[in-house]
């Protein structure tokens, strides 16, 4: 029993790290952190929509999803597009918690949606990060030449005719996918997390955009298994330690350069 | 009438208290709000209000008050963001999602450990969204402190703040200086941050600070008009969506709606109402672009 249920967190666990490993490296690299923090929030009332009312979590995460990331690219960019995306994700959050609190067990599912349960993840949940991780894993092969073209030197990707609205939703899109199937695990709040702590730091490790990919990938990985670990033995969130972990993965390739700037 | 307002609204001494601390939060964070979003921090005030959801979690472990902790909890994280250096916006906003995301983490490890308290039940949802009609009377007088100081060091340093927010190139010519100001905006946005927790609850509280602001900006191109718009958006939506959530018990049989969600729509209605109207107004007048 106990065996099962661990099995079924660390395969959702790790499906929902490859993604984030992926996503993240885009997300770093675009510096669209705001964004990246902004899309997850629409899978929290989406989920709790779904939990409310009965509906397919699946398809409503992605209604949502796909509503999110048109709202933000639609928006445009600089600093409108940041008070936007703090107005939208205020509204979602208050929405989630709106449809949340007409529910039995309130403060549990409020809980579960934001900070998630790594450990408590369902069989249900397990089909829904499967179902969405198959999803993104086909958007990213069927998009990623352009998609980091367009990212690494965005005028020779207008060049060579990649539209950049098209790939900007593209973008969005695949983000708001990952963090809906990333909600149930590590929940609406830390998905982001994960995403950009192993990125930022494969980023400081690899200049080859491809070794970078892969780094971040694995870095996400070792990440949920650790917090998988350490949550299992000490009974603490794995939450903690998947937000602790983002943390030392940002601040160690820099520990040097802070060194000599304290010196300096 | 008594439709809108059912009645013992006034008369409610739970009411009161939330139109009193709710009115505070308001004008605060608004006015904070406008330099906030003018530096382009819109990501920074968010993350340290999400962040203070540690410190609000923390509280009842250590036996503070709430927005004690609120506070502190968002000057920490305030305090790391201004220590570490950064080369870019990008790096920046980085930076603002690693610590957010490192606060959160300890929001979920202090939640979870509350939990296990007793009569703890409900303190989850109290933190994150807020229960302002639960404020009592004495969580007046933080309040009120709290308000009044952000308010007088707001007063005083408004100039500085207001020019290094909109050309830090010209304030350091002029003789203000940076790194003071900096720290009393950041002293000012984590009390506003703490004063809107207290009423919309840690996760919501950029709603309070990030939406009247920006629709004041949208409306006014003066700074100085701005924060007085701001402040009375700000309150406006405040006290009107602690009315309807006041209501809402009536209308719909005792399944109230949370008073949080209330004031956030009430904000945002506002916000897209009153912005949309305006860009229709210019549409109307010829599409005439100003600036």
């Amino acid at each position: 029993m106990i065996a099962g249920i661990f099995t079924s967190s660390w395969i959702a666990g790790s499906i929902v790290a490859a993604m984030a490993g992926v996503v993240g490296f885009f997300v770093v690299l675009r510096g669209a952190s705001f964004a990246a923090h902004a899309l997850p929030l629409c899978a929290f009332p989406a989920l709790a929509a779904a939990h409310l009312f009965g509906l397919d979590p699946l398809g409503t995460a992605l209604a949502f999803a796909l509503a999110g990331a048109a709202t933000i690219s639609a928006i445009g960019q600089g600093t409108r597009r940041d008070i936007a995306s703090a107005i939208w994700l205020v509204l979602m959050l208050a929405l989630g918690e709106l449809f949340l609190s007409r529910m039995h067990s309130y403060a549990r599912a409020v809980y579960g949606l934001l900070f998630g349960q790594l450990l408590g993840v369902t069989p249900a949940d397990l089909h829904l990060i499967a179902g969405v991780g198959i999803l993104a894993a086909l958007l990213i092969l069927l998009t990623f030449r352009p998609l980091l073209l367009s990212t690494l030197a965005p005028e020779l990707a207008v060049a060579a005719g990649v539209p950049p609205r098209l790939v900007e939703f593209l973008f969005l899109a695949l983000l708001a996918l990952a963090s809906s199937a990333a909600l149930p695990a590590v929940g609406a709040l830390l998905c982001f997390s994960l995403m950009v702590g192993p990125a930022s730091a494969a980023r400081h490790l690899f200049d080859r955009p491809t070794a970078a990919l892969a780094a971040s990938v694995a870095l996400s990985l070792l990440t949920v298994w650790g917090a998988l670990l350490l949550s299992s033995a000490t009974g603490w969130p794995a939450s903690l330690f998947v937000g602790a972990g983002g943390l030392a993965l940002y601040l160690a390739p820099r520990a040097r350069s802070f060194r000599s700037l304290v010196r300096a | 009438m008594s439709f809108l307002i059912q009645s013992g609204f006034l008369q409610s001494g739970p009411v009161q208290h939330a139109l009193i601390v709710g009115g505070i939060a308001a004008v605060v964070a608004a006015v904070v709000g406008v330099p906030t979003l003018i530096r382009g921090q819109a990501f920074a005030s968010d993350a340290l209000a999400h962040v203070s959801t540690a410190g609000g979690a923390l509280a009842p472990l250590i036996g503070v008050n709430a927005l004690t902790g609120f506070v502190l909890m968002a000057l920490a994280a305030g305090g790391m963001l201004e220590a570490v250096p950064v080369r870019d916006r990008a790096e920046r906003d980085l930076l603002t999602g690693i610590v957010l995301g490192a606060g959160l983490g300890l929001a979920a490890l202090f939640l979870s450990l509350g939990v296990t308290l007793p009569g703890a039940s409900g303190a989850t949802v109290g933190v994150l969204f807020g229960s302002v009609f639960l404020l009592g009377a004495d969580d007046l007088v933080p309040a009120l402190t709290a308000g009044g100081l952000a308010l007088v060091l707001l007063m005083a340093f408004l100039r500085p703040i207001l020019l290094a927010a909109l050309d830090p190139d010209l304030a350091r010519v002029s003789g203000v200086r940076l790194r003071l100001t900096g720290a009393v905006h950041l002293a000012c946005l984590t009390l506003a941050v703490g004063l809107a927790a207290m009423t919309v609850g840690a996760i919501l509280s950029t709603a309070l600070i990030v939406t009247p602001a920006a629709t004041a900006i949208a409306l006014t191109a003066r700074p100085g008009q701005s924060l007085l718009v701001a402040a009375g958006l700000g309150l406006a939506g405040t006290w009107g969506g602690l009315l309807i959530a006041y209501d809402s018990y009536v209308w719909t049989n005792g399944h109230a709606w949370p008073a949080s969600f209330c004031i956030v729509t009430a904000l945002c209605v506002l916000h897209f109402g009153l912005t949309g109207g305006l860009s229709l107004l210019r549409h109307l007048r010829g599409g005439k672009v100003r600036r």
